[in-house]
C-alpha cells in the first residue's frame, strides 16, 4: 500500500462521512419540519394535543398520505401524475355507490381503474409520451366519470369501511398507526427489496437499467399500478371518514400530493424518494393548512393568502438544506 | 363579592325557571369553504356587519369567519374539526359537499356544539338547514319566461358548478317548469359555474352551433356574461333571466330605458349568513322549538322594483337583505307550524 492511496481512501471516507451527515439532515428534515408545526398548534391551542385532537387533526391527513404514496411512485419513476386528485374523487364515488350496493362490481370498476392505470404507465413509456399531458387529459376523464357516477353529492360508504376509520384503539390514535403502517409498508418494498432498486433505478438511471436486460415497460407499468393502488386506497379512506361522497371531493388532492413528496425528501429527477418522508410531508402539509391556520385567528381576508405562505415556508426551509447538501 | 352576586343571579335565574340561558359568553364560529365571487363577497360582508355589532352589543362572545382556501370538501372537513378543538359553541357553515361533510358535522354535534348550515347546506341530521327553495327558483324562471316569451321556443341554459346540490335543484325545477310548458325546448346548456367570465366563454363557444335562441334560464352570476356573448356574436339579444348581480341589473336598466327590455331576476340573498347566524344563536339561547329545516324565500325582482334597488348594491356586488335579530325571529316563526 502506498501513502497516495491511504490518503485517497481518508479522503474518500471524509467525503462518504459528510455525505452521509448531509442525507441524514435531509432524511431528518420532514420530521423536523413536523415537529416544529406541532410545536406551534400545541402553542397555540393546547387542548388540540391529546388523543381525541390528534384523532381529530389527523384522520384527515390519511387519504393525502396515501394520494402522497401514490403520487411518489410516479415521480419515483421520473413522470409526473396530474389526474390524481379526481382519481380519488372517482373512486370515493365508486365506494360510496357501487361498493357499497353491489360490492362485486365496485370491486371489479376499482381494480379495472388500477388497470387503466397500468396501461397509462405502458403508454407513456412505449410512444414516449410526456407523462403530464396524458395525465392530464386523465384528469378531466376521471372527472367526468364521477358526475357520470354521483351526479349530485350523496351516497354512503360501506358500514365496513366506516368502522375501520372510526377504530378507537387504545392510547395512540387511529390516524397516528395508520400512516406509521402506510410509511414502513411502502418503505420496505421500495427501499429494502431488489425490485424496489430497480423500480427506483428505472427513474433515476433508465438508460443503465435498459442496458442490463430490465424491462423499461414493466418498470413503468408496476409504477403506476402501484399508483392507482394507493389512489384506490386514499378514495376509500377518505369516504370513510367523510361518509358520503362527492365528484369534487378530491380535486385538490393532485398538488397535495405532489408537495407532499417533495416536502417529504422526494425529488423531480426520479428515483430519489423517500416513502416514509413522503408519510412524515402529507402530514405536515395537512396541519400546516388547517389546524395550524384555523388557530391562528387570521383575520378572514388574509388566510387564503395565509394559506399560501405556510405552505412556502414549510417547502423553502426544506430547499435551503437540499441546498447546502451540495 | 362579586361571586355571591353570581350566584345571585343564577339563583334567581333558576327561580324564575323560564328564562333563557345567557349567550354573551358564546362563540359562534363561520365556516366558509370559498370566497372568491361576489355573492360570497356580499355572504361575509353582511355577516360581518350583523356580528360585529352582536358582539359589539354583548349579544355573543365571538363571532369568527374562517374560510378555506380552496373549495375542496377535505379541508372543510379539517376546518370543521378543527373548530371543534378550538371550543366554539356554534358553528355557523356554507358547506362544500351536502352530504360529504356529515362525518365532521356528526363529530361537532356530539361534541355538543350547534351546527346551522346554509346556502351550501348539510345533511346530517342534527344540524340545522336554513334553506332556500333553489327547485322552484329555477321553475320560476320559466314560468317568468313564459310571460315574456309566449309564443315560446329555444332556450338555452346556463348550469352552474357540476356535481354540487344547488346546480341540481336549479336544474331540476327548470326541467319541471319546460315539461309543464311544452312549448319551450332547451337546445343547449352549458357550464357558467356562476361566474360572468366562465359563461361569457361557454356561451360564446356553444353559440355558432345553435338555432335561434328566445331565452336564456341560468343560475345567477351568469347572465350579464351570456349578454356579452350574444352581443358579441351579433345574435339578437334574447331574453335573459337575471340574478340579482349589481353587473346584471346594471345591463338591464341600460336595455330597460333603450328600447323596454324585459326579464326577471332571482337569488338567494347572501344576508341569509346573517339569519343563519341568529338561527345559532337563538338555539344556544335555549330554544328548543326551531324545526331543524327552515325554508327562507329567495329574493326576486321584477320589471317594476328591480331599478329601485340598483343603486343600493355595491359596484360588483350582490342584491342582498341583512337580517336583524327581529327579522330572524320572525324568519323562525314563519316556520314552526
Amino acid at each position: 500500500m502506498t501513502a497516495a492511496s491511504i490518503d485517497t481512501t481518508a479522503r474518500n471516507s471524509a467525503e462518504r462521512g459528510a455525505l452521509a451527515r448531509a442525507r441524514l439532515l435531509r432524511g431528518l428534515l420532514p420530521a423536523l419540519s413536523l415537529a416544529l408545526v406541532l410545536i406551534a398548534i400545541a402553542w397555540l391551542n393546547p387542548r388540540a394535543i391529546s388523543y381525541f385532537g390528534f384523532s381529530l387533526m389527523l384522520n384527515l391527513a390519511i387519504p393525502i398520505a396515501l394520494a402522497t404514496i401514490a403520487q411518489m411512485f410516479v415521480i419515483a419513476g421520473n413522470e409526473l401524475d396530474l389526474s390524481i386528485g379526481t382519481f380519488v374523487g372517482f373512486v370515493g364515488c365508486v365506494t360510496a355507490t357501487w361498493l357499497r350496493d353491489a360490492p362485486l362490481v365496485g370491486v371489479l370498476i376499482l381494480l379495472g381503474s388500477i388497470g387503466v392505470y397500468a396501461l397509462l404507465g405502458a403508454l407513456i413509456q412505449l410512444r414516449n409520451l410526456p407523462s403530464i399531458v396524458v395525465t392530464l387529459g386523465m384528469s378531466f376523464v376521471w372527472q367526468g366519470l364521477a358526475i357520470l357516477v354521483l351526479p349530485k353529492p350523496g351516497g354512503k360508504a360501506p358500514d365496513w369501511l366506516l368502522s375501520i376509520m372510526a377504530l378507537k384503539p387504545p392510547f395512540v390514535p387511529f390516524p397516528i398507526i395508520a400512516a406509521l403502517l402506510i410509511g414502513l409498508i411502502v418503505h420496505f418494498g421500495l427501499m429494502r427489496t431488489s425490485y424496489g432498486v430497480i423500480l427506483r433505478g428505472s427513474g433515476g438511471n433508465p438508460a443503465a437499467l435498459g442496458r442490463a436486460g430490465w424491462s423499461l415497460v414493466k418498470t413503468k407499468i408496476v409504477l403506476f399500478s402501484l399508483a392507482g393502488l394507493f389512489g384506490v386506497l386514499s378514495g376509500m379512506a377518505l369516504i370513510g371518514i367523510t361518509t358520503s361522497a362527492d365528484a369534487n371531493i378530491g380535486n385538490g388532492y393532485t398538488l397535495l400530493a405532489i408537495a407532499g413528496v417533495i416536502l417529504g425528501g422526494g425529488e423531480f429527477v426520479g428515483g430519489r424518494v423517500s416513502p416514509i418522508g413522503a408519510v412524515i410531508g402529507a402530514l405536515t402539509l395537512a396541519l400546516a393548512a388547517s389546524p395550524l391556520l384555523t388557530f391562528m385567528h387570521i383575520p378572514p381576508d388574509w388566510q387564503v393568502a395565509a394559506n399560501g405562505a405556510i405552505l412556502i415556508i414549510v417547502l423553502a426551509a426544506r430547499v435551503l438544506i437540499s441546498r447546502r447538501e451540495r | 363579592m362579586k361571586r355571591l352576586f353570581v350566584l345571585g343571579a343564577l339563583a334567581a335565574m333558576l327561580a324564575s325557571g323560564t328564562a333563557f340561558a345567557d349567550t354573551s359568553g358564546k362563540k359562534i364560529a363561520f365556516s366558509n369553504n370559498y370566497a372568491g365571487n361576489s355573492w360570497r363577497q356580499a355572504m361575509l360582508d353582511s355577516y360581518g356587519i350583523v356580528t360585529k355589532k352582536a358582539v359589539e352589543d354583548k349579544v355573543v362572545g365571538a363571532a369568527d369567519i374562517f374560510t378555506t382556501a380552496d373549495k375542496e370538501v377535505p379541508t372543510q372537513a379539517a376546518q370543521v374539526q378543527n373548530l371543534i378543538l378550538q371550543g366554539y359553541d356554534a358553528i355557523v357553515i356554507n358547506a362544500a359537499s351536502p352530504d360529504a361533510l356529515n362525518g365532521a358535522i356528526k363529530q361537532a354535534c356530539d361534541a355538543g356544539i350547534v351546527v346551522v348550515s346554509f346556502d351550501g347546506i348539510v345533511t346530517e341530521p342534527c344540524a340545522y338547514r336554513v334553506v332556500v327553495d333553489f327547485k322552484d327558483m329555477g321553475k320560476q324562471e320559466i314560468e317568468q319566461m313564459a310571460k315574456f316569451q309566449p309564443k315560446g321556443g329555444n332556450l338555452l341554459e346556463i348550469r352552474g358548478l357540476a356535481g354540487t346540490s344547488i346546480d341540481d335543484a336549479i336544474h331540476a325545477g327548470i326541467l319541471e317548469g319546460v315539461a309543464a310548458h311544452p312549448e319551450f325546448k332547451i337546445v343547449g346548456s352549458v357550464t357558467g359555474d356562476w361566474d360572468q367570465t366562465t359563461a361569457q366563454k361557454a356561451v360564446a363557444t356553444i353559440l355558432p352551433s345553435l338555432p335561434e335562441i328566445v331565452g336564456v334560464v341560468d343560475q345567477g352570476g351568469d347572465g350579464y356574461g351570456a349578454a356579452q356573448a350574444f352581443a358579441a356574436a351579433g345574435k339578437p339579444r334574447p331574453t335573459i333571466i337575471m340574478g340579482n348581480r349589481q353587473d346584471e341589473l346594471k345591463w338591464w336598466k341600460e336595455q330597460k330605458d333603450k328600447d323596454g327590455y324585459q326579464t326577471w331576476s332571482a337569488s338567494i340573498a347572501p344576508g341569509v349568513s346573517s339569519l343563519a347566524f341568529w338561527v345559532a344563536q337563538q338555539v344556544l339561547d335555549g330554544r328548543k322549538d326551531i324545526p331543524h329545516d327552515l325554508l327562507v324565500p329567495y329574493l326576486a325582482f321584477t320589471q317594476d322594483d328591480f331599478e329601485a334597488a340598483l343603486p343600493k348594491i355595491k359596484e360588483g356586488g350582490v342584491a342582498t337583505h341583512e337580517y336583524t335579530q327581529e327579522d330572524a325571529l320572525a324568519a323562525i316563526k314563519a316556520n314552526i307550524k
